[in-house]
């Protein structure tokens, strides 16, 4: 298990290497020049000063490797300095964003938080709609049950995070005034009121995350648990006595598991970009609301990093769901 | 009679009672038991047409503006609300700027729909092509699987962003606000949209390529380009096809994501997504200026994704005739 492990470590590294280049590449591809804003009085070999301060004079290889050195090294040298109080960061030149003149990281920081929160809750919450769902409806296949969640699931397939989210605060925040239509990231929960009042404030950017990701998962868990459900060793398990629901959640759940953990991994660069459509229509301030302003304020560093910031949590997710594979299927740890 | 004898008897008879019918008919026999999906593909057809011959029955130029106007409500409202401001001749109301409802969403669902198409047309021939070359050609496979993997970690709705944002002002230049813009979408919509079509093929042709009639045309001396085109593709047409209706419903999602997010046509140009980003920030006046267009996305992907559905069942034989 523990070599599986490093294997699948490993080989991430040249996946982030690659997503790294295409970044990087399609960047520096772009014909917009971070110089445009600048006023037609500026002399030319101002503006030329200007370019080398912003780190653009030299070629691309180096611009490229200084870049991945900030990004593996260096910043990883600052998060150990804050969480233990070294200084083997200081004096290095850190991913500075065009905006503010100050370092992309500690940013993302404090903005990434809110990101995953709302992002790791929502898929926690669809998954754990979708399972019972899935199997409720492969168990009993084409009842009435499964019938409407099938209806369900389609609709949920279709109907778009920036059209459910609309909808939700006008039905729920300005008709019945139920929840908040903008998540105030500043609340401090200290007590059981707060408490409840983050709560209310999850609940619709949650939700309409989640509807994505159950009718996904749901679906895919239907498939799986119906072609195992037919299985001789279902068979021989009922056969021998044991009671139907250790059959049904035990027996077959655990092998028809090991399709469904590809789907939520699979299923995580589209959550991610239904958040940034979720952080923009409930005013979240993650990271995908800082891409964009970065985006039009054409702050590249701050894109690049925030770009490859998304990819790097993408992969770690993979990474997990790779992992899982293993524990659930032992074939696989053994190939 | 036995289910034995009625078998006998059938072989005795000189020729087939039925005449024989092609798999064509069978796909079709399969498709129209699928409620969903007839009435998804007849929903589609329906829109796609609407869209098309829309602009020539509904007269009123989408871009006219009537400021007099402004702020009409659609006709139903007045069903519950008889003071609302309703008039027929505009039976979806109009915007801020007193521009017809209707004649935009025809005009702004041209727009997603060409978008959608081409879009799915250019992701299945990347996907298709990837696909076939690497499951014929073993050492093809594993360089473009791989490349395959690495694409599909992206972050794709980041990247179109930047890659949007980035290349707008260039392409505008090039080839006019509206075309550009088009080319430009259509582009990279359709270049990280491949994978899954990508790797459904590769699947399928890793199966067919051990089949007889594969060993069969090689032995007499078919050249690969020949054994693909005239006995592969054939073949493999049926997830293709489901897979071009799941490519048309993310294409027209994505356009109308990008839309949403302010960098997708310019301003005076109208597709669904923008339509229904400008009405956001009124929504709680005019609910219908969200709605509208949404439903017509939404409508549009559920259909397609029920006429995928439908023809999932209709050209897998395993379930045929079931």
């Amino acid at each position: 298990m523990l070599t599986f492990t490093i294997r699948r470590l490993i080989l991430a590294v040249p996946t982030l290497l690659f997503i790294s280049l295409v970044i990087f590449l399609l960047l520096e591809l772009a014909p917009g020049d971070p110089m445009a804003q600048v006023p037609l009085t500026v002399p030319p070999e101002v503006k030329e000063k200007m370019r080398e301060a912003l780190g653009l004079g030299e070629p691309l290889h180096v611009r490229y490797w200084k870049w991945v050195v900030q990004f593996f090294w260096i910043e990883p040298q600052v998060m150990f300095d804050n969480m233990f109080g070294t200084t083997f960061a200081e004096g290095k030149q850190r991913i500075l964003s065009w905006q503010t003149r100050s370092p992309v990281m500690d940013m993302v920081a404090q903005r990434l938080p809110q990101t995953l929160w709302v992002v790791g809750m929502s898929y926690i919450v669809g998954i754990l709609i979708a399972l019972p769902i899935g199997i409720y409806s492969a168990y009993r296949q084409y009842s009435v049950f499964d019938q409407s969640g099938t209806f369900i699931t389609m609709i949920g397939f279709s109907i778009p995070p920036f059209f459910t989210g609309p909808l939700l605060i006008m039905v729920f925040a300005v008709q019945l005034g139920w929840f908040p239509s903008v998540y105030d990231t500043t609340h401090v929960v200290n007590d059981w009121d707060s408490f409840v009042v983050q709560l209310r404030q999850m609940i619709m950017p949650v939700m309409v995350l989640a509807l994505q990701t159950t009718a996904q998962i749901s679906r895919f868990m239907r498939a799986s648990m119906l072609d195992n459900l037919n299985q001789d060793y279902v068979r021989t398990a009922r056969a021998k006595g044991l009671p139907e629901n250790i059959v049904v959640l035990v027996h077959v759940l655990r092998n028809s598991m090991i399709p469904v953990v590809t789907a939520i991994a699979l299923g995580i660069p589209g959550i991610f970009g239904g958040a940034i459509i979720t952080e923009v229509v409930f005013k979240v301030n993650g990271i995908g609301d800082q891409l964009l302003n970065a985006l039009f304020a054409n702050d590249l560093p701050s894109v690049q990093t925030l770009t490859f910031m998304i990819a790097v949590l993408i992969v770690v997710f993979n990474l997990i769901a790779d992992v899982l594979y293993g524990v659930l299927d032992p074939r696989i740890r053994y190939d | 009679m036995t289910e034995q004898d009625q078998k006998i008897e059938a072989l005795q008879d000189a020729v087939p009672t039925d005449p024989p019918h092609s798999q064509w008919k069978d796909v079709w026999d399969q498709f129209r038991k699928h409620k969903g999906a007839l009435m998804g593909g007849s929903f589609l057809l329906l829109i796609t047409l609407a869209v098309l011959i829309g602009e020539y029955v509904w007269t009123i130029d989408p871009q006219k503006l009537d400021i007099r106007n402004k702020d009409v409500r659609p006709i139903y409202t007045a069903i519950w609300n008889g003071d609302a401001k309703v008039q027929w001749a505009h039976p979806l109301g109009t915007d801020n700027l007193g521009r017809d409802a209707l004649a935009n969403l025809i005009v702004g669902g041209r727009t997603s729909m060409a978008v959608g198409w081409v879009a799915m047309i250019l992701a299945l021939s990347i996907g298709t092509t990837i696909g076939v070359l690497a499951g014929y050609f073993r050492r093809l496979d594993g360089p473009l699987m791989r490349f395959t993997d690495l694409v599909l970690s992206l972050p794709i709705l980041p990247l179109l962003l930047v890659a949007v944002t980035l290349f707008r002002e260039q392409l505008r230049a090039t080839f006019g606000p509206e075309t550009g813009m088009f080319i430009l979408i259509v582009g990279v919509v359709g270049v990280t949209s491949w994978m899954q079509t990508a790797r459904i093929v590769r699947s399928e042709i890793l199966a067919l390529k051990e089949r007889e009639f594969i060993v069969a045309a090689r032995s007499i001396g078919t050249t690969p380009g020949a054994i693909i085109r005239r006995h592969l593709l054939p073949n493999v047409i049926s997830p293709i096809m489901v897979s071009a209706t799941l490519g048309l419903a993310i294409a027209i999602i994505t356009e109308s994501a990008l839309s949403f997010l302010g960098v997708g046509f310019p301003p005076d140009f109208p597709t669904w997504g923008k339509m229904l980003a400008d009405a956001v920030p009124r929504m709680d006046q005019f609910p219908e200026r969200v709605m509208l267009p949404g439903l017509a996305i939404s409508l549009t992907v559920l259909s397609v994704n029920y006429l995928g559905d439908g023809l999932r069942d209709a050209l897998d034989p395993r379930i045929r005739g079931r």
